[in-house]
């Protein structure tokens, strides 16, 4: 075959079924990373800066308050969805599919919507404090409090928790549980020796996808934390759509949140091989 | 697993499905509100389905969401299988590198794709005479999406016995009949479980069709979260119970016709 031939197939052959992927990919995922990383590192006159980067010290309790409550909302997404996932797992077939479909029913519910209905349930005058008061219990003043912010992180996440733990732990041979046991493990040993550390992998892509939209939402601090105090999502959002307009510090702020996740994610990947997603049927 | 859960455990999960069903058992019920109160019952009343089907605004928003979704999602599940399958014949270095840009909308926070996205549109305004509106909306969403319907069809690929192909070439297919009569059916499941968690993505995303509609094209994610400022209708409630129980409907109808081929 000619040299020509060669390259012609090697244009027309399986790979090109990719190509309109790739120019897609370069113009609007690759360009728009691009656009963030020029915005933040010049000035208004186009020049090369690291002002913007400067002026994020003024937001270090917003940094901090962000992480912590991202960080708080995993750690309860963790403790609620691993138990609920390992029982899951050990349920009959019939029943692990219908409460997976239970699970995933409510994102077909708009998240806004959802979360706007624990503004009715947690209001002061709200059901919650009804019930509260048809029962005997003074009111309780939940909403507009980071504690409100927490419980909306953590029902808007915990199924994205759950379904990548259960998903792993489903697959765990069985023999393995036997072998483990018919040695003489106890249940103990066998819950902290070989379940436990097969299901790493679930729980690191778990603990990424409760904890990268935890620490950038500003739905979630608006609608349950009155927006009284702003979390990094709020910051960002400010500099595009709000009153504080300035793209070069929320490109900044942005590029730092990619930054972030990305080594988070490579060093994540590092110690468990990335799960595939999880099906829907 | 060897051993069933115990009932306290099951009773834990039940409590689970409590907290995640609470809100959503609140929304049904006050779409069914005589008086526009959240909080406040004042009785039974269909008041709010007759005026949800006479508020062009929260319609056209709704039909904004549908036509997205759809097209989107149509079009994110023809792109993702097509390069699944070329990035699935490519050098593994090739392929790596390319799944790693694919990962990138994925693991960046939402709003990062959003306001990534809104700087590269409103940059390139400068050059070429166009809006923000439904068409840099419907761009945003096939970018997010392609990436689910490539994760979910790769596995298949990879489960897909390459003598296969081999052998219906050698029986005279060309490599499209034989993508087409031998690989399709075989990915078939992959396809089709990407395009519905596309569809899903569509429907359920306001932050990055937040930073890239503009002010011209409102989706409803993005017309509830304008009604949140003031105050938002129980219509709301109504057109959501009716799109929630048309998703369970349809699962019900999913689950009874897969049982028998699940079973065999």
């Amino acid at each position: 075959m000619s040299n020509n031939g060669g390259a012609a197939k090697r244009f027309f052959g399986p790979r090109a079924f990719a190509a309109p992927y790739v120019v897609w990919m370069a113009a609007f995922v690759v360009a728009p990373v691009v656009f963030v990383v020029i915005y933040a590192f010049t000035s208004g006159d186009g020049t090369f800066t690291a002002e913007n980067f400067l002026e994020m010290g003024r937001f270090v309790s917003v940094f901090a308050r962000s992480f912590w409550l991202a960080l708080v909302s995993t750690v309860i997404c963790l403790a609620l969805g691993y138990p609920a996932a390992y029982i899951l797992a050990r349920e009959s077939r019939r029943v692990r599919r219908a409460v997976i479909v239970l699970i995933m029913l409510p994102m077909w519910m708009n998240f806004l919507l959802r979360t706007f209905a624990w503004m009715s349930i947690l209001e002061r005058n709200g059901l919650l404090n009804r019930l509260l008061g048809a029962i005997g219990i003074p009111p309780l003043d939940i909403i507009y409090t980071p504690a409100a912010v927490i419980l909306g992180m953590v029902y808007n996440f915990l199924p994205f928790m759950i379904l990548p733990i259960y998903s792993v732990i489903v697959k765990i041979d069985r023999s393995l549980v036997e072998a483990a046991a018919d040695l003489g493990a106890t249940p103990r040993a066998v819950f902290t020796r070989v379940i436990a550390p097969l299901s790493l992998p679930g729980v690191l892509s778990g603990v990424t996808m409760v904890f990268v939209p935890a620490v950038s939402t500003f739905v979630i601090s608006k609608l349950l934390g009155g927006g009284k105090e702003i979390l990094l999502g709020d910051l960002i959002e400010m500099q595009f759509r709000g009153t504080a307009y300035n793209p070069r510090l929320g490109s900044a702020i942005a590029l730092v949140m990619m930054v972030v996740v990305i080594v988070f994610m490579y060093f994540m990947n590092k110690f468990g091989e990335g799960e595939e997603g999880v099906s829907v049927l | 697993m060897i051993s069933k859960p115990s009932v306290r455990g099951r009773l834990c999960t039940a409590l689970i499905m409590v907290f995640l069903y609470a809100p959503i058992f609140v929304l049904i019920a006050f779409s069914f509100n005589a008086s526009n109160s959240r909080a406040v019952w004042s009785g039974f009343s269909l008041r709010w389905y007759r005026e949800l089907f006479g508020d062009r605004y929260i319609l056209n928003s709704f039909y904004t969401t549908i036509a997205v979704s759809v097209t989107a999602a149509a079009a994110a599940t023809a792109a993702g299988a097509a390069s699944a399958i070329g990035l699935h014949y490519m050098r593994r270095s090739w392929r790596t590198s390319l799944l790693f840009i694919n990962n990138i909308p994925l693991i960046n926070a939402d709003i990062v794709t959003g306001v990534a996205m809104c700087l590269l549109f409103v940059s390139l305004k400068a050059f070429i005479d166009f809006e923000l509106g439904f068409g840099t909306l419907l761009i945003a969403h096939i970018t997010f999406n392609i990436p689910y319907v490539i994760l979910s069809v790769t596995p298949k690929l990879y489960g897909l016995d390459a003598n296969m192909m081999d052998a219906a070439r050698d029986l005279g297919c060309t490599f499209f009949g034989a993508i087409r009569r031998v690989m399709l059916p075989e990915i078939m499941p992959g396809i089709v479980n990407g395009a519905i968690i596309a569809f899903t993505m569509s429907i359920d995303d306001f932050v990055i069709s937040y930073f890239t509609a503009g002010s011209r094209s409102e989706t409803l994610s993005m017309t509830i979260y304008a009604m949140t400022r003031k105050r938002i209708s129980p219509e709301i409630n109504a057109l959501s119970t009716l799109l929630f129980i048309s998703v369970l409907a349809l699962l019900v109808v999913i689950n009874i016709r897969q049982k028998p081929a699940a079973e065999q």
